[in-house]
């Protein structure tokens, strides 16, 4: 979590962009001129099934607000039928995040193709909106990873 | 004796609170015991054993030890002790209090451990004997009298009062803060509860548990027994005795990269572990059975052997009620006992 | 019903069919059962012991009893035949050296219930007609039968045996269990209640791994939690968020693969219903990707390690339950 000159909280958004479709989506955006939030830090991933729960949760910890994945569209991913197994991965960790009382805005699942330069930019500033209102994550803090 | 009405306890709890903070055995939403720290309208439990030792509180879980940040190639380092505040843990059975002797004679012997030593001295124990001993005690086994309790200030209830006594300095220090509130007290009542609590000590299943063919001496018997193959076959390696137990004081010691710094710090470990003692080779114990054998060998032989015959359990029975598989520290001398 | 497993076993052993018997063995009290592994007929005579406190899933010693010289018998309840069931499927157990006899499921009693009314210092428990005659130190103590039912036998789904060479008894059938009641309850109260009731649960956890050791799911030789590689690798829970931590990502190794056998809620010292996170995993799988038993056959695909072209978005969560 920062705080910006005019003290106003400004989450900090993990996205894992899957480096066939969305990663080149999110370049697209920048050759494009598109604005997306600064908030955003990208970490790519071969596929969007590389994805781990684990990563996701340690994102939180290490003091992320909201966590998005973004990958192929489904049959289209470039190993056949990985975001296949991301779809069916992340709705039941979603799902279980949800159960244990964190907020559901907190994650999101976004398909992003290469072409789609717009959507990746309009994706990402909706999502840091979404998170900026629910506020810095507490409920799935770790206290020892909060800066001082 | 000194005493006071079990109706005062509110009062009382009250009193002792003023001065510092007070841990009271209380009863949890799901039933079980717990140490808690006391409000108003916290009432002592009437269970006879909280589910978790008392050692957490001079030996917690888990404990931040030192700090490290990274300025360039400069590592600096942060201390992080501060001086422990006084507090007063009310309750504590005679089971948990002889642990504090047992815990004593690791963390208190050279060179001292300064975490523990910085609770300890701060923290004025005052036990509460037992008058309705479960068929999982055997505290008598280790020399533990339930009636007697040890603490630096022990309490007894007949019923209607509740008694206390001070047991040493600080004690006397704990009872003198709270002597408005006490007044002096015929302990015929008292005598009787302590005569059938006495009584019924005697009738427990596990009253007859000996230590007698254990000890620092018999280590070779022991260790070279048939018997552990069969002891340790269901065992599962998960480490609820340790942690239940209020004697284990095995710990780790790891660091946590929290993204701007290190944070060292020690936490609770078990020797029924896979990695524990984990050492650029390996462990050196591959099996469970050698884990296993470990554990109950530290209790029985090599500790006494380390501490003037001082056994390494107090008889409380949590490991009894709380393991998964049912194994226990009660089979095991059963099964080794040599007759 | 134990005179029958015994007679079974020690014809069985007699006849060299089987080389050891995984049962149960009679501990100190009416209630202290370990599993045992038996030998000969004298041990299964002195020790072998089934009744109401029989309540300890077997199957997961199978993976390392399987491995070795000999075949080995086992009695399974059946939950624990859905235990071997996925313990095959995923090739942990060599299914041909094992034995398998069917007996009776539950209702097994838990001895917390009896303890947390107030019942202490238990010499012997005793079913008389579904009333329990409990001797204790300090007079003898009653009561119904059904209160002191182990909550994973309260809500049983099935008394079928669904793997087996053998039955003692009869087999029985899928039943209509009301299993996902507490995970619907939850569902409905609102985030932050929910997060609430989960803090309060898991602030009590004091990761002492029964509930990972005892799971017959849970079979990996280096767990990522023992694991220094993992990143994840904790020996206790600091804090709140490494108690969340440890406790969703067990339930997701196991999402697809927990038969429900309830055996982690029954080990749990600290009374942590971890029961609710992995049927709230199984309902939503029999909700969204079709009913699936884990452990009904050994050759159907987990829901996991499979997908269709229609699976519904992960947005879905946001159209459930209360926010």
């Amino acid at each position: 979590m920062q705080v910006n000159e005019n003290k106003e909280f400004q989450p900090l958004i993990v996205a894992f962009c899957c480096n066939w479709c969305s990663y080149a989506g999110a370049d697209l955006s920048g050759t494009n001129r598109l604005n997306y939030p600064t908030n955003v830090k990208i970490i790519r991933v071969p596929c969007s099934c590389r994805v781990n729960p684990m990563f996701i949760l340690r994102a939180f910890q290490r003091g992320a607000d909201g966590v998005i994945l973004c990958g192929c569209h489904p049959g289209d991913c470039h190993y056949t039928s990985g975001n296949y197994f991301t779809r069916r991965r992340m709705t039941l960790l979603f799902s279980m995040l949800d159960f244990l009382g964190i907020e559901r805005d907190r994650t999101r699942v976004e398909w992003v193709s290469a072409a789609e330069g717009a959507k990746f930019a309009a994706t990402m500033n909706e999502f840091t909106e979404a998170v900026r209102k629910l506020g810095p994550n507490r409920r799935l803090e770790d206290l020892r990873c909060r800066k001082q | 004796m000194l005493k006071i009405s079990l109706s005062r306890l509110e009062e009382l709890f009250a009193a002792i609170a003023e001065k510092q903070t007070l841990y009271i055995p209380s009863d949890r939403a799901d039933g079980a015991a717990e140490f808690t720290k006391w409000e108003p309208g916290k009432a002592l439990t009437q269970k006879l054993n909280t589910l978790r030792s008392a050692k957490d509180f001079f030996f917690p879980q888990t404990e931040n030890i030192v700090d490290f940040k990274m300025e360039g190639k400069n590592i600096q380092v942060i201390d992080q002790r501060s001086e422990h505040e006084d507090f007063v843990i009310f309750g504590v059975r005679p089971c948990d209090a002889r642990s504090f002797t047992i815990l004593d004679k690791v963390f208190l012997s050279e060179p001292v451990d300064s975490f523990y030593k910085n609770r300890r001295d701060h923290g004025t124990v005052v036990t509460m004997a037992c008058s309705r001993p479960a068929e999982t005690c055997f505290c008598g086994t280790f020399g533990i009298d339930a009636t007697e309790p040890e603490g630096d200030a022990a309490c007894w209830s007949d019923g209607e009062d509740l008694f206390i006594k001070a047991n040493n300095d600080k004690g006397q220090a704990f009872v003198d803060s709270i002597s408005s509130l006490l007044e002096e007290g015929d302990t015929a009542k008292l005598d009787q509860v302590k005569a059938k609590t006495k009584e019924i000590l005697s009738r427990l299943p596990l009253a007859n548990l000996s230590t007698a063919t254990f000890g620092g001496d018999t280590l070779n018997e022991h260790f070279n027994s048939e018997k552990w193959a069969e002891l340790s076959e269901s065992c599962l390696g998960c480490g609820t005795c340790t942690f239940v137990c209020p004697t284990c004081q095995c710990y780790d010691i790891k660091d946590f990269n929290t993204g701007n710094g290190i944070k060292r710090f020690r936490c609770w470990d078990s020797c029924m572990y896979s990695d524990f003692t984990k050492m650029a080779h390996g462990n050196p114990r591959t099996s469970q059975l050698e884990r296993f054998r470990q554990r109950f060998m530290h209790k029985l032989v090599y500790f006494p052997a380390n501490n003037n015959g001082e056994f390494g359990c107090v008889g409380c029975g949590r490991c009894l009620s709380k393991c998964p598989i049912s194994m226990n520290i009660v089979k095991v001398m059963k099964a080794l006992e040599v007759k | 019903m134990q005179e029958a497993m015994i007679k079974r076993a020690k014809e069985l052993l007699t006849d060299g069919s089987v080389k050891r018997v995984i049962g149960w063995k009679r501990g100190e009290f009416a209630y202290d059962i370990t599993p045992a592994v038996f030998e000969s007929a004298e041990e299964l005579d002195k020790d072998f012991v089934f009744d109401d406190f029989t309540s300890a899933n077997v199957s997961k010693y199978l993976v390392k009893e399987s491995k070795k010289e000999g075949k080995v018998l086992v009695f399974l309840k059946p939950c624990d035949t859905y235990s071997l069931n996925q313990l095959t499927k995923e090739h942990r157990v060599d299914r041909d050296n094992i034995y398998v006899i069917g007996i009776p499921g539950g209702p097994k009693l838990d001895i917390e219930k009896i303890k947390a009314k107030g019942i202490t210092g238990i010499l012997s428990v005793k079913n008389d007609n579904y009333t329990l005659k409990i001797e204790t130190l300090y007079g003898e103590e009653t009561m119904p039968f059904s209160e002191a039912i182990l909550d994973k036998c309260a809500s049983c789904k099935s008394k079928k045996h669904v793997t087996y060479d053998e039955l003692i008894g009869e087999d029985g059938d899928v039943l209509d269990s009301d299993r996902f009641d507490m995970v619907e309850k939850l569902e409905n109260m609102t985030a932050q209640e929910r997060y609430d009731f989960w803090r309060e649960q898991l602030s009590k956890c004091i990761r002492c791994n029964a509930c990972r050791n005892v799971c017959p799911a849970c079979t990996c030789e280096k767990c990522v939690f023992d694991n220094p590689n993992s990143g994840v690798e904790n020996k206790a829970a600091s804090d709140s968020f490494e108690e969340n931590m440890f406790h969703i990502i067990r339930a997701f190794h196991v999402a697809g693969r927990c038969t429900d056998c309830g055996e982690c809620s029954r080990v749990c010292p600290q009374n942590i219903p971890l029961h609710l996170l992995n049927r709230k995993f199984i309902k939503d799988i029999n909700s969204l990707y079709g009913e699936y038993q884990a452990g009904a056959d050994t050759t159907s695909r987990a829901p996991l390690t499979d997908y269709t072209a229609d699976d519904c978005e992960a947005s879905i969560v946001h159209e459930r339950g209360a926010e």
